[in-house]
């Protein structure tokens, strides 16, 4: 069975949507991902969603979905790369995400994740 | 009786050609349809013989049927004719009048030539001829006036939607006039695809040249926002007038999280400074730190 690759960089998870999504392969996904986060202890995931073309309301939600889950277990999700069509249709499907954090490109999308992991450290720091 | 009624045209048209156009025009200049304003005597006189001859072309041929071929040459004529008033502005009976003002002059000429039942009995056929005439001016100049309709359609949709550029990053979408559903989706792709060409993370939409704002033209103004922000593209929307902020908070309608400034100015500021980027003059050096001070002292006011 196809999976999508979770790719590991220091402290962040890169993940790459390159083929249509279906039901089954995003379920897969969620599973991977939340496993592999509490086994790389990541800190910040970045999803790539420049390549799809097509998004129904399951794969919309399951976007908001997988930032829930990534922030109870203590890790920012950015997707980067929306296209226009897929913006135009998830906001018309009523699905305008408003957990999920957003960037135009990979750059900008981990420019964000460092600035976040960057301002919660120095929470942590002036808690402490 | 038709035939008869198509040969005595012929006739009156063949024989009394100059008194008939001297009649017909004066008939026109005298009826208060009749605009000097718009048209002079000499262009009357043109069109109206020229309009004649075509009908005593058109008449020999002993055809009825104004849409036939041997009418070619009337319903050309007529076409121009009327789509040129349909471009001066003239109404459409002030249009039809042309046609019909003939009917006057003619029928009084066959009432001389013929007297009596004989006459009578013609003029219904020619009545019919020339009424299927004026309909069809009538017809052109809606059509030349429903032309220039969707062309201005089209050329207000086109300017209606423009993206520019107001820095490196920064675009700006001034909307211009009514939002409806159509426009919205129209500006929604512009901006859309304008934000993934030139990788711009702000996008200001600047709402001054919209009148009227109801709970339809905010939900759509949402959904861009929405679409937008989906990208990664933040939205700020800017000139927002007094009534219209006061509408949007009696309608209820919730702008969310939503940045709203007062004019583009204030929102250009705050997409500078998200950029990182000041405005300064040049020769100020020592004023620098004040005014970094006070956007940041005003950025704090601003967001909290």
């Amino acid at each position: 069975m196809e999976r999508i690759p979770i790719l590991k960089m220091g402290e962040y998870l890169l993940v790459t949507i390159q083929v249509d999504m279906h039901d089954r392969l995003a379920m897969s996904l969620q599973d991977d991902l939340t496993s592999r986060i509490v086994s790389a202890h990541a800190k910040g995931v970045l999803i790539d969603i420049s390549a799809l073309e097509m998004v129904d309301s399951f794969i919309g939600r399951m976007f908001g979905d997988i930032a829930a889950m990534s922030r109870v277990l203590d890790a920012e999700t950015v997707v980067v790369g929306m296209r226009p069509a897929v913006a135009i249709t998830l906001v018309e499907l009523g699905l305008s995400l408003p957990g999920v954090r957003t960037a135009l490109n990979i750059e900008r999308g981990m420019d964000l994740l460092r600035g976040l992991l960057d301002a919660r450290g120095r929470d942590d720091a002036g808690s402490a | 009786m038709a035939t008869d009624a198509i040969a005595s045209l012929y006739e009156t048209l063949q024989r009394d050609e100059a008194t008939l156009l001297q009649n017909w025009v004066d008939t026109q200049v005298n009826a208060s349809t009749y605009r000097p304003d718009r048209t002079s005597r000499q262009e009357l006189i043109e069109h109206s013989r020229r309009f004649l001859t075509l009908m005593r072309d058109a008449v020999r041929s002993g055809e009825q049927d104004i849409m036939s071929p041997a009418w070619a040459g009337v319903r050309q004529m007529l076409d121009d004719f009327s789509v040129a008033r349909a471009h001066q502005g003239f109404s459409p009976s002030e249009t039809a009048m042309f046609i019909f003002s003939l009917k006057q002059p003619l029928f009084d000429r066959l009432q001389g030539a013929l007297g009596g039942v004989e006459a009578l009995n013609r003029l219904w056929p020619m009545n019919l001829l020339l009424d299927r005439l004026g309909l069809y001016t009538t017809e052109v100049f809606q059509r030349g006036r429903e032309h220039v309709i969707i062309r201005q359609q089209q050329e207000l949709m086109e300017l209606s939607t423009p993206v520019v550029t107001l820095w490196d990053g920064v675009l700006a979408l001034p909307l211009i006039g009514t939002l409806d559903s159509v426009r919205t989706q129209g500006v929604m792709e512009n901006l859309l695809q304008r934000i993934v060409e030139s990788g711009s993370s702000i996008a200001i939409i600047d709402i001054t040249g919209v009148p009227t704002v109801d709970t339809v033209t905010a939900q759509h103004l949402l959904k861009t926002i929405a679409a937008a922000r989906l990208m990664g593209a933040d939205c700020i929307v800017s000139g927002i007038r007094p009534q219209i902020a006061q509408t949007i908070v009696h309608l209820g309608v919730e702008l969310g999280t939503v940045i709203t400034k007062a004019t583009l100015a204030d929102a250009f500021a705050i997409a500078l400074k998200r950029l990182g980027l000041a405005v300064q003059k040049p020769n100020a050096p020592r004023r620098r730190d004040e005014e970094s001070r006070d956007a940041r002292s005003a950025g704090e006011r601003g967001e909290g």
